[in-house]
């Protein structure tokens, strides 16, 4: 009976230190992850960054050169996305969570929103070439900003709707109570209290976006050349990097690292930023 | 009854509300002149209807996504009919088409990945929620959640030139081997070792749904209520047996909602996969060969494509993948939201 029971209890204890090992184990495979693929950036892409990469143009195959047009294509497209995509966010989220809180058209938005939150990105490049490519027929820098800014759309919608929803209600009804109209409430009162998530919404979809390839192979393309005219194709630096990582030359290959350790830093600098300001701490304040 | 303007909200309402607010308030009322009102009264309804044609714009989106991809798509479907979904062949000389290929490719890659992806969430949920040393909890959290941050075409890159090759060197010729006089497994892992292929696309989703399903596991786990973890803990159950039997129970729809967005995501991906899967529109036992994926033929095939049934095709095999992907998605989404309401009671 003892010696049973002091089995039975060896038993448990050595499958959960099993258990609990495997479980530490996932979480060091979670990190060896980020930083391998970190490293691997640093290693390839470092040596390569120079002044050059600033100030030259993506060069033909075999000569040396530089990524500005890609990296002023990448800029301007995703600054043209924020500023089409964040406004529209911003009032979308603002009705969830000031006008039609319980509503059905709010619960219906709510639920399609989240859905297009994670919806492949190629496909809203189809769409774009469908409504924008096809009827304009070439490829444009104006197609590239419209998919870009219905990424963005969703990511501000749903930071927008939780945020507000953190006010407290007491405050909209002090400054209601005050005579304040309604619409001076929410510019004055819900977006003021509101500001750090709203400006950490922003600053997730630009991250999300800026590393967007897929909803641009097909809509602002790709420009070998510098060009600032939004109707024509412009270079970005995703699909550069897709075109010269995939290229058998190695200037284009060394290129494409360096455009991928770029980019990546930004992301993760705005993702990091966006976490700070959002963090419990800071919106104490 | 509470008065609505007590002393404390009053101090709130100073602190908090700059001192034009008070003051337009304060003409609002004191003046109360007629065009003063009716002012207001039009400002309110224009931002009204504007946030709310806003919010319409989220549905006229989706609703414009899936009538042009049907549009698109018609002259495909209407020259292949329903066997466009079965047909093997892939071919731009004779325009044939069929999405057989991609389509098992875009499961068969999801399926794996989530294979090795979902025990190690969970595996690093236990840790963050049960096992980590406060201090680190949220650095931790943060790295995890850092990987959702890197962008689709770094992971491509990064699994073209550092996983394949090492995989083609050390880890397929090793699995070729081991499973040489396996009845079903030698078929698995037949032929020779290319690096690209099926499985190092899987590989890579693996690590890419990674931060999704951790952070909705890690946060339905918490909300397990201690007083439950507790009462398990107070009868000797071991760590263990608490998930097993006490957290995994409670949050089950929870994870299962985790686990379906995840799963959303490695279908919908694009650009990582498209490195690495080879890119051949064929369906082959192996997991070592390569293949191809909706997305990747899309990614791969859309700019070259030349002719009306060539394109079509293509737009209806994003269709296809749109419809799977919204299925699963919605999926998650309403089990989340059960759970959501289960808690709320």
């Amino acid at each position: 009976m003892n010696d049973s029971s002091m089995t039975l209890y060896k038993r448990r204890r050595r499958r959960n230190q099993a258990a609990m090992v495997l479980s530490c184990g996932a979480a060091g495979a979670g990190m060896v992850a980020l930083v391998w693929i970190l490293a691997t950036l640093v290693l390839k892409g470092a040596s390569g960054v120079s002044l050059a990469v600033f100030t030259q143009m993506t060069p033909p195959p075999g000569s040396s050169g530089g990524l500005l047009n890609a990296i002023f294509g990448s800029l301007i497209q995703t600054l043209v996305a924020t500023l089409i995509g964040t406004p529209v966010g911003i009032l979308a989220g603002t009705y969830m969570a000031e006008y039609g809180r319980n509503n059905g058209l709010t619960s219906v938005v709510r639920f399609i929103n989240d859905v297009l939150l994670s919806a492949p990105s190629i496909v809203v490049g189809l769409f774009v070439y469908e409504i924008m490519v096809q009827p304009m027929g070439h490829f444009s820098a104006w197609a590239g900003c419209v998919a870009l800014s219905i990424l963005v759309l969703p990511v501000v919608v749903r930071t927008t709707e939780d945020m507000l929803l953190l006010v407290p209600d007491s405050l909209r009804e002090a400054a209601s109570a005050l005579g304040a109209p309604r619409w001076l409430v929410i510019q004055k009162v819900c977006y003021r209290a509101a500001r750090a998530g709203l400006i950490t919404g922003t600053l997730l979809a630009i991250a999300r976006i800026s590393g967007e390839t897929a909803p641009l192979l097909f809509t602002s393309l790709n420009n070998q050349f510098w060009s600032v005219n939004m109707n024509a194709p412009m270079a970005n630096l995703p699909v550069v990097i897709f075109q010269f990582a995939l290229s058998p030359y190695e200037d284009w290959q060394q290129l494409a690292w360096v455009g991928a350790l770029l980019i990546t830093v930004a992301v993760l600098s705005l993702n990091i930023i966006a976490r700070t300001l959002s963090s419990p701490r800071a919106s104490d304040r | 009854m509470r008065p609505l303007l007590s002393l404390s909200h009053y101090n709130c309402v100073q602190a908090r509300v700059s001192g034009s607010v008070v003051n337009n308030a304060v003409t609002a009322v004191a003046g109360r002149t007629s065009s003063t009102l009716a002012r207001n009264k039009l400002l309110d309804s224009l931002l009204r209807i504007s946030t709310r044609s806003a919010a319409i714009v989220v549905l006229v989106m989706l609703t414009g996504v899936i009538l042009s991809l049907v549009d698109g798509a018609l002259p495909a479907l209407k020259t292949f009919g329903f066997s466009f979904i079965h047909t093997q062949s892939w071919n731009p000389v004779t325009e044939k088409f069929g999405a057989a290929a991609p389509v098992y490719g875009t499961i068969v890659t999801s399926l794996i990945a989530m294979l090795i992806g979902v025990p190690i969430s969970i595996g690093i949920a236990i840790f963050i929620t049960e096992l980590c040393p406060p201090r680190l909890k949220r650095p931790i959290s943060t790295a995890i959640e850092l990987l959702a941050g890197i962008p689709s075409i770094i992971y491509g890159i990064w699994g073209l030139f550092v996983l394949a090759p090492l995989l083609q060197k050390y880890v397929q010729p090793l699995l070729i081997g081991a499973f040489e006089n396996v009845p079903v497994l030698s078929s698995l892992f037949a032929g020779p070792p290319y690096g690209i292929g099926i499985l190092t696309a899987s590989l890579i989703l693996s690590i890419m749904v990674l931060p999704f399903i951790t952070s909705i596991t890690r946060d339905v786990f918490e909300t397990v209520p201690p007083m439950l973890k507790e009462s398990a803990y107070g009868l000797g159950c071991t760590t263990w047996e608490v998930v097993r039997h006490v957290v995994l129970p409670f949050t089950k729809t929870g994870v299962i909602g985790g686990v379906m967005l995840g799963l959303g995501r490695a279908l919908g991906e694009t650009m990582a996969v498209t490195f690495v899967i080879g890119n051949a529109h064929r369906i082959s036992h192996s997991l070592l060969a390569p293949g191809t994926t909706i997305s990747a033929s899309i990614a791969n095939e859309f700019t070259e494509a030349d002719g009306e049934l060539y394109t079509s095709s293509l737009i209806a095999l994003g269709l296809i993948l749109f419809v799977i992907t919204f299925i699963v998605l919605a999926g998650a989404r309403l089990l989340l939201l059960r759970m959501k309401r289960a808690e709320g009671h």
